[in-house]
């Protein structure tokens, strides 16, 4: 059960009502759970921000590291000893930001490693900075006037740097994360599934989603599952502004380092 | 052999198993050894990084799953390191780090030799905290020193430093090697106790990930479960006093030096390349009433032993810097210390040395 | 008896592999004490390029080279920088393909670089034709120990060659060729 998992003696936790962090954490906890791994073989990292306090309330051997620096830290746990199972916590100022020449190497490597991104577009920790992924237009205390400077897509920058498993869901979407991140753990290699959450606190406030329940019906309604777009999208049409695509962009089978030997 | 070849062996010899390393003169031989020989070990492994801030933090995370874990740069990727040397320092995590020094600031000269990072490795990451850091002066000693590093790393669990330097790293010499090296690991973590309560001259004891203990490692502020804690004035300055003691105070304790004749007038104190021409102009009876004090261990710096030289006149301190021990030397003794700083990357010469004792007053 | 020796050249040459050849010659065949060291530039071929190896029967604590006693100069500009102002007493073999100049101490010519290419067939060996004919001129190795030292160090393959360059080497060394 996930409740195993928890350390109870950590609670309450840090994050504020409304966060989609608590139900990311709970949806990753399954996953760890549904696919067999246990408390002494599984390692929990992070770097620093709002989503690295994660680990902090697992109860597994766990690394809260410096900012952006998870996946190095992590890299050095899963090539020193294989046999662990390795789960990384992270957001998108720290894997995007001063983590993103960590992430593309990562990738490239194709660590055995799963990494969960809470994508909330904002500096959440420091309060509500504009990060690579805060959308064009959005305001935050570094773009008050909005934002000027084009995004990252994090799912495109995986693929492209070599992962084997790459996924995006929201926070509205609890069941096909939990899914998710059950096949990325179930992935050798490099696993990202990035997962747009809502802030209410920073991001919430200054976009006009105050309540957490505004960003969870904008989820909803602006994700477009990548099968159905597929299928249904007319040659060089566009996703209408604001949406996103949904669903699981790549499983594959490229050379991997960091698994353990069967023998 | 030479002396990043030997820093390499030495650490192979105490057992060393995880390399992470990137690129940088003049210490890559020592990761070019690394990488040849570790895929040869069962369980080992070398890996390059993207930069030496991912190199600095895969050896922590190698650390903490029970590796002897190192890394090996200089300036440049040294300055890089600083945030996670001070989060080995604040986790507590053993590891061994050589900086093989060369001219700075910034690229500086990468094919020349310095000293320059003395202070550096002592302060250079942010806050209050203490380190280990040994000074090879031969070939021989990149060898013994690299394998102590690692004892000293595990025994105090903190981050060790050999801080070589280009003169030392690229000269060849013949060594011994010895059949095996003495190898200290680190005290386990005893059934019941937490994993940050120290148990040992303030050393917590240490359990690797995937042993059953369920050890939360942050860079904050943390109670002795490691548990953050970070508002608390007194956890904070309880854990800090604790990680500056458990190294200042055993400073005199594994003090590593060797001393010349200690009655005389005038005193060299050198660690690294200049103590060979201290060697030579002192052994050699070059100039009359001269000794010296040779550091092995430059930090914790062991000033006690600055007490043994009675009638010493003055201490002579030739550092390739424009001088940073002369200064630690100067805040615990009355006589005058004349630092003798060179830079530009090459060796002070015997008679720079000889010319120091004439203006501090020698014989001819 | 200290002996301090300097190698200069171009890189590529082996400038360094002959110091560390020489130094392992003296320091594990002939129970000497060696230390080899360098200068080098940024340049991997190419460049000015320079070793060292200081030879003794005690242990060598100075580690640099002061005011060598013997030279081998393996290119004009080597010898621009390093032979101009030798101490009188000093020996020097240098290539007399390449250096054009010739120094106010003794020398001896060796055409070590026509030597590898015409005879031998390989003139990267020249090197070991240098290092060869300082057994020939000079007693500052055996040429055991040299013999011995190459074969640690050469590529697997060649070691016929490379003592075939030694063994022409030290016979080019022998002949005083002081013109």
């Amino acid at each position: 059960m996930r409740e195993d998992w928890l350390r109870n003696d950590r609670l309450p936790h840090i994050y504020c009502a409304g966060c989609g962090n608590g139900t990311i954490m709970n949806c990753v906890l399954e996953a760890v759970d549904k696919a067999g791994y246990e408390r002494d073989n599984t390692v929990f990292l992070s770097g620093i921000g709002c989503s690295s306090r994660a680990p902090g309330y697992i109860e597994t051997d766990s690394l809260h590291t410096t900012h952006g620096r998870a996946l190095a830290f992590a890299t050095g746990v899963k090539m020193a000893k294989p046999s662990l199972n390795v789960v990384v916590f992270t957001g998108d100022g720290d894997i995007a930001a001063i983590g993103g020449n960590h992430f593309i190497h990562a990738c490239r490597r194709n660590i055995d490693l799963t990494v969960v991104c809470m994508n909330n577009h904002i500096y959440g920790m420091t309060g509500g900075q504009g990060s690579p992924t805060t959308p064009i237009g959005k305001t935050s205390t570094t773009t008050p006037y909005g934002a000027v400077e084009v995004p990252f897509d994090l799912v495109d920058l995986a693929v492209a740097a070599g992962a084997n498993y790459v996924a995006r869901w929201t926070s509205y979407h609890v069941t096909q994360l939990t899914e998710a991140v059950l096949n990325g753990l179930n992935t050798p290699g490099f696993s990202l599934i990035e997962v747009r959450c809502q802030c209410p606190t920073s991001y919430g406030r200054r976009n006009k989603f105050r309540e957490p329940k505004d960003y969870m019906d904008f989820l909803r309604s602006h994700a477009v599952l990548k099968e159905k777009w597929e299928r249904t999208a007319k040659p060089g049409e566009e996703l209408p502004a604001e949406s996103f695509l949904v669903g699981e962009f790549v499983r594959r089978a490229r050379p991997v380092m960091g698994v353990a030997d069967e023998t | 052999m030479q002396g990043n070849i030997a820093s390499a062996e030495g650490a192979l010899a105490a057992g060393c198993n995880f390399f992470a390393g990137y690129p940088i003169t003049p210490s890559t031989e020592i990761a070019e050894h690394m990488a040849a020989r570790l895929p040869k070990r069962k369980g080992a492994c070398f890996i390059q990084m993207e930069d030496e801030i991912a190199s600095m933090a895969a050896i922590i995370g190698a650390a903490w799953t029970g590796a002897r874990a190192m890394t090996a740069t200089s300036g440049p990727g040294f300055s890089l390191m600083m945030e996670n040397i001070g989060y080995a320092v604040m986790s507590e995590t053993p590891c061994v780090i050589v900086n093989v020094q060369r001219g700075g600031p910034s690229t500086g000269q990468p094919t020349m030799a310095a000293q320059g990072d003395m202070m550096q490795v002592r302060f250079g990451s942010h806050g209050d905290y203490s380190i280990i850091a040994l000074c090879p002066s031969s070939v021989q000693e990149c060898f013994d020193l690299t394998a102590k590093a690692f004892n000293l790393a595990d025994q105090f669990r903190t981050p060790v430093f050999l801080m070589a330097d280009e003169v030392i790293g690229h000269m060849r010499e013949r060594i011994d090697l010895p059949d095996e090296v003495m190898v200290i690991r680190p005290r386990p973590l005893p059934e019941g106790v937490l994993p940050f309560t120290p148990v040992d001259n303030g050393v917590p004891g240490f359990a690797s990930f995937g042993t059953g203990r369920r050890i939360p490692v942050t860079g904050l502020t943390h109670n002795e479960q490691g548990y953050p804690d970070t508002t608390n004035p007194a956890r904070h300055e309880s854990l800090v006093r604790r990680l500056v003691s458990k190294i200042e105070d055993a400073r005199h304790e594994i003090a590593d030096f060797q001393v010349v004749n200690e009655d005389a007038a005038f005193i060299f104190v050198c660690y690294g390349a200049p103590v060979r021409t201290v060697q030579e102009v002192v052994d050699r009876r070059r100039v009359p009433d001269t000794g010296y004090l040779k550091l092995r261990i430059v930090w914790p710096f062991p000033e006690k032993l600055l007490q043994r030289f009675t009638n010493v006149r003055a201490f002579i301190v030739p550092e390739m810097n424009l001088g940073m021990i002369s200064r630690e030397i100067e805040r615990h003794v009355q006589v005058p210390v004349i630092p003798i700083g060179k830079i530009g990357g090459e060796l002070h010469t015997p008679e720079e040395l000889i010319e120091a004792v004439h203006f501090a007053g020698g014989d001819a | 008896m200290r002996h301090e020796v300097r190698f200069s050249g171009f890189g590529g040459q082996g400038i360094i592999l002959s110091a560390v050849i020489l130094g392992r010659a003296a320091a594990i065949y002939d129970q000497k004490y060696a230390v080899q060291t360098q200068v080098y530039g940024p340049e991997a071929r190419g460049g000015a390029s320079m070793s060292a190896v200081i030879i003794d029967d005690e242990p060598i604590l100075y580690p640099k080279v002061r005011n060598p006693d013997i030279f081998v100069i393996m290119s004009q500009q080597g010898f621009e920088k390093y032979g101009r102002n030798t101490r009188k007493d000093a020996m020097m073999l240098l290539d007399s393909d390449l250096v054009y100049d010739r120094p106010s101490c003794r020398w001896i010519g060796i055409p070590a670089t026509g030597t590898a290419k015409k005879e031998l067939g390989r003139e990267i060996v020249a090197n070991i034709i240098m290092l060869g004919a300082l057994t020939g001129a000079t007693t500052v190795v055996s040429e055991e120990a040299l013999e011995k030292a190459i074969l640690d160090s050469v590529p697997k393959g060649t070691e016929d060659l490379n003592i075939r360059a030694m063994k022409r080497g030290h016979e080019l060394g022998k002949e005083d060729r002081k013109q």
